[in-house]
């Protein structure tokens, strides 16, 4: 009997919250109504272009037209309809619907912004995934940072040195491969330095990081004032990698344009991202690496070497953030600017924590945050009337409101940031 | 029976003390050896010098060898000992020791079969774990051994006892034939402790040589077959539970005549001082911790909480202190209402608390000494004027309790974290119990305390109840809520199962309240009260 009555309370309490979301979903409801719905012309139509605008591989199918009033009358309704369903049934499963009413909104303003013109849906949806590929490779650096329980919010400087490095050295060796290789054997060089800081000198693994951000970002607007500028074609023009066109998967309509014709980098992500699950997850290495994170004593005690477990996780952590260092410049430019990473090793951390410290987590956070970039582009593009500075901070916005937690408390791992002292 | 282990003249010193000076040891197969010492006695550095967790200062340790091949290469003495090197962890699992830490080395978001195989996993491949193939070996033997565990769990989802057997099962999955348990019984109910104690019989049948620290005297007489007394980091003698009795054990641990009895006023209880109606708080995880709890402290009673830890104990005295909001019911005391009142406000109303964990709720540990005995009333006339502190006012307070309450320290300007564990307590019980109080709230307040801190703490909780305090006691230590209590509440995920009074209270029916059994069902199996049956005896 006591158990039960513990047990409907624990529920009780639990809907209280689900009541709330409630209210949120109805909010947006009204909002999706009264903020794109107003002022519609009648008959008006949107075209959503489902065929990339490069030259593509894949099979061109007929773009998708809607007529603008019904769609987003019946989007708000959808939106309505799930929010009064959670109000009255407090379903569980919040986070889902709130996943479908946030897609709908989204979807909603699309088809508000695009009314009367056409918007290349599958162009944006690509360029989505090539813009989240620094975040991910950020995030997943710091998944891997921090499962072993080290802290490292110096990826945005690690970035910028690689970044650096990949350029000056694809432009001296003219070799592209070359330059990806300086890149990540950077990160590692940069991420050591943390590991020697944080698990070896016990330094507190924030100010550590900080210092890292600060040299990067002094260290390589030194060397590009001083050398590049004055050299650009001998030290700072590499050209890119080039799109390669995976054989039959590009062919698929939507998917082939968006996956699989991307640039070297972009697939060395999507490798990554499975890679570090499977490392993670399936592997001996993995299972002591998720334990010196939790409990680095209880490792201890079984006889794993604690320090050896948390500088092979930093440094492998590095050399991926190295990679999303390269991205920047022989990944997309073929130059190097200053501060030109902008922001995104943090993103990546807010992305690592949104996915919840796994590699596939943040893989999909990562799409969120680079969703929203490329979105703002495309806004601009479009030329809707808000003004460009607020579509410039949606990305960020949206980090802060993940950090705020909407989506659930994370729990990190346990002994994240904690030093390790031997008895 | 052959010796397995040797210990001779083991010594090791940290920065102010000789934790261990010159301690011999034997260990026979098939032996329970119960290595019994109070707090700071050098128990667990000798057995974290065998585990390799530490390197001594000197001495030697000498082990049966494992692989008998091996012997011929090696100088051998008489007793077919070899002396070896254990230099960490790894050495000592490679020479068949296993240690069941105090505090668990479990990892509560891993499963049982990735806990038990972490360090020497099983692999498909050369890198990919193979869970299953660990799994059928943790449920060979957890048959074999009688240790009931289910590979597939997760720890964070098992109770303690389970995970004890977890920790137990890790070591046999190394094919450990030494077994130290440092402090097994401390967080299991009594019931619990009974299957522990013939998991080891069972082990020990099976040939398996177990050390057995500990410090409860009852535990030692009922289970050990020698028993090896440590005190101040010397062995003070060996002996059987045959040839002592627990009087004699209590004396050589501590070095002089322990009063075992406590003595006890008969109660007086007079109104009502603390009403708490139906109370719910939460925990951090925003699990319900307390779930609607109901009970009356009155003036002159101690009323004792017992429990395993973990059942909602901590939350409810952070919400009766203020220091947790609570989520539904009501805390009265003396007649107004404090359900949602401030940590300052509570205390101001008379009530004195003396935290769970001293270091981290209970002081500052930075500061000097003086500083904290003025922490509940820094900001009153005398020690503030207006916003500034009056320092020889201060002092002058800190001094005069610094000796009432016979607080060691060299001045009380030291920082207290250079004070022992007994006197930071003693600190603490200073501050709150030298201000007008009528509710002393205790939590663990003799966790981790020497012989003659506890004596101390327990006489003055019993002066304040004869003056007139009402005192609510929380303790996870049966046999502490048992001898100083005049009704006992169990708590058992975040209700109280039963409250009835102490006197004759039988720790079976206890027990099984504690494992969650309703009190009818545990009524009907044993009664809760045994006529005549009192327990005077004090616990360490």
């Amino acid at each position: 009997m006591a158990t039960s009555v513990a047990r409907s309370q624990i529920r009780a309490i639990s809907t209280g919250r689900a009541r709330r979301m409630g209210l949120v979903f109805l909010a947006i409801g009204v909002a999706t109504l009264l903020l794109l719905g107003r002022g519609l012309e009648a008959g008006q139509k949107a075209t959503f272009g489902l065929n990339p605008g490069f030259k593509s591989q894949a099979i061109k199918i007929p773009d998708l037209t809607l007529p603008v009033q019904p769609t987003i009358y019946t989007l708000a309704a959808i939106i309505l309809i799930l929010g009064a369903w959670q109000l009255i049934r407090g379903s569980r499963s919040a986070n889902a619907l709130l996943g479908v009413v946030a897609f709908c909104f989204v979807f909603a303003f699309l088809t508000w912004a695009a009314r009367g013109k056409s918007f290349n849906l599958v162009g944006m949806l690509g360029s989505s995934l090539v813009r989240a590929t620094p975040i991910a490779l950020a995030a997943l650096c710091g998944v891997m940072c921090e499962r072993s329980g080290v802290v490292n919010i110096g990826i945005e400087g690690i970035m910028l040195m690689s970044a650096q490095a990949a350029v000056v050295v694809a432009t001296v060796t003219k070799n592209l491969y070359m330059g990806l290789a300086a890149a990540i054997l950077t990160g590692a060089i940069i991420s050591a330095l943390h590991a020697v800081m944080a698990v070896s000198l016990k330094v507190d693994q924030v100010i550590s990081g900080t210092a890292i951000i600060i040299i990067g970002t002094g260290a390589t607007s030194f060397i590009a004032a001083r050398f590049l500028e004055k050299n650009i074609n001998g030290l700072n023009n590499s050209g890119t990698f080039p799109v390669i066109s995976i054989p039959v998967l590009s062919k698929i309509p939507l998917l082939g344009p968006i996956f699989f014709e991307n640039g070297i980098i972009v697939y060395l992500m999507l490798a990554l991202i499975a890679l570090t699950h499977i490392l993670l997850f399936s592997t001996k290495w993995g299972l002591r690496t998720r334990a010196v994170g939790e409990h680095p004593r209880a490792a201890d005690t079984l006889g794993i070497n604690v320090y050896l477990v948390r500088y092979v996780s930093v440094i492998l952590g590095g050399m991926i953030a190295g990679v999303g260092g390269a991205y920047f410049t022989i990944g997309s430019v073929g130059r190097f600017d200053e501060f030109m990473t902008a922001g995104k090793g943090f993103i990546g951390l807010a992305a690592m924590i949104f996915g919840k410290w796994s590699p596939f987590g943040a893989f999909g956070s990562s799409l969120l945050f680079g969703f929203a970039d490329s979105l703002q582009i495309k806004l601009q593009i479009l030329r809707v009337h808000i003004p460009s500075e607020f579509l410039l901070m949606a990305p960020y916005l949206i980090t802060m409101v993940v950090l705020a937690g909407v989506v659930g408390r994370a729990i990190p791992p346990a002994a994240d940031g904690q030093p390790y002292e031997k008895q | 029976m052959p010796l397995v282990l040797k210990l001779e003249g083991i010594t090791k010193a940290f920065p102010g003390v000789l934790a261990n000076d010159r301690i011999d040891l034997t260990l026979e197969q098939g032996e329970i050896h119960a290595l019994l010492g109070e707090n700071g006695a050098g128990k667990s550095t000798l057995m974290n010098i065998l585990y390799g967790l530490y390197q001594p200062d000197g001495g030697r340790i000498s082990l049966r060898p494992r692989d008998q091949a091996n012997t011929a290469s090696q100088t051998a003495s008489t007793d077919g000992l070899v002396e070896v090197k254990i230099r960490n962890p790894n050495d000592a699992i490679t020479q068949g020791i296993g240690m069941v830490h105090q505090h668990f080395m479990l990892i509560p978001p891993l499963t049982v079969t990735e806990n038990v195989m972490l360090g020497t996993e099983s692999t498909r491949g050369v890198v990919f774990l193979d869970r299953a193939d660990a799994a059928g070996r943790i449920r060979k033997i957890s048959e074999q051994y009688g240790l009931e565990v289910d590979p597939d769990a997760y720890i964070r989802d098992l109770p303690v006892g389970v995970q004890q057997r977890v920790e137990i099962v890790k070591l046999l999955y190394r094919e450990a034939d030494i077994l130290i348990l440092d402090e097994p019984s401390a967080v299991l109910t009594p019931q619990e402790v009974d299957r522990l104690f013939s998991t080891i019989s069972n082990l020990v049948d099976q040939g398996k040589s177990i050390i057995f620290i500990t410090h409860k005297l009852r535990e030692v007489m009922e289970i050990a077959n020698r028993i090896t007394v440590l005190r101040d980091g010397r062995v003070v003698g060996t002996t059987t539970p045959e040839q002592t009795t627990q009087a004699e054990l209590a004396a050589m641990m501590v070095g002089r005549h322990v009063e075992l009895a406590v003595h006890k006023e008969p109660a007086a209880p007079g109104e009502v001082v603390l009403a708490v109606q139906d109370l719910q708080v939460l925990d951090d995880r925003q699990n319900l911790a307390v779930a609607g709890v109901s009970f009356k402290v009155k003036e002159g009673e101690i009323f004792g909480i017992a429990g395993v830890q973990g059942n909602g104990q901590t939350e409810l005295v952070e919400a009766l202190t203020g220091l947790r909001a609570s989520i539904g019911g009501e805390v009265r005391i003396l007649g107004a209402v404090i359900t949602s009142a401030t940590p300052r406000k509570i205390l101001e109303k008379g009530v004195a608390h003396v935290p769970e964990d001293r270091q981290q709720d209970g002081l500052v540990l930075s500061c000097p000494v003086h500083d904290n005995l003025v922490l509940c009333n820094y900001y009153l006339p005398p020690f503030a004027k207006g916003i500034i502190i009056q320092e020889d006012a201060v002092i002058a307070t800190a001094s005069e309790l610094v000796e009432e309450f016979d607080v060691r320290t060299p001045s009380v300007f030291v920082p207290t974290s250079n004070l022992s564990g007994g006197n930071q307590q003693k600190v603490i019980v200073a501050r709150e119990f030298s201000r007008p109080v009528r509710l002393i709230i205790a939590s663990q307040p003799t966790r981790g305390l020497d012989v003659g801190s506890i004596e101390y703490i327990h006489q003055r909780i019993l002066q304040k109840r004869s003056e007139g305090t009402a005192v609510l006691l929380v303790s996870p230590e049966l046999d502490e809520i048992i001898v100083l209590s005049d009704r006992i509440a169990v708590m058992y995920r975040g209700q109280i199962m039963d409250i009835l009074p102490a006197k004759g209270v039988n720790r079976e029916y206890l027990g099984l309240l504690m494992a969650g059994v309703e009190a009818s069902e545990a009524a009907q199996s044993t009664p809760p009260t045994i006529e005549g049956e009192e327990r005077v005896e004090r616990v360490f």
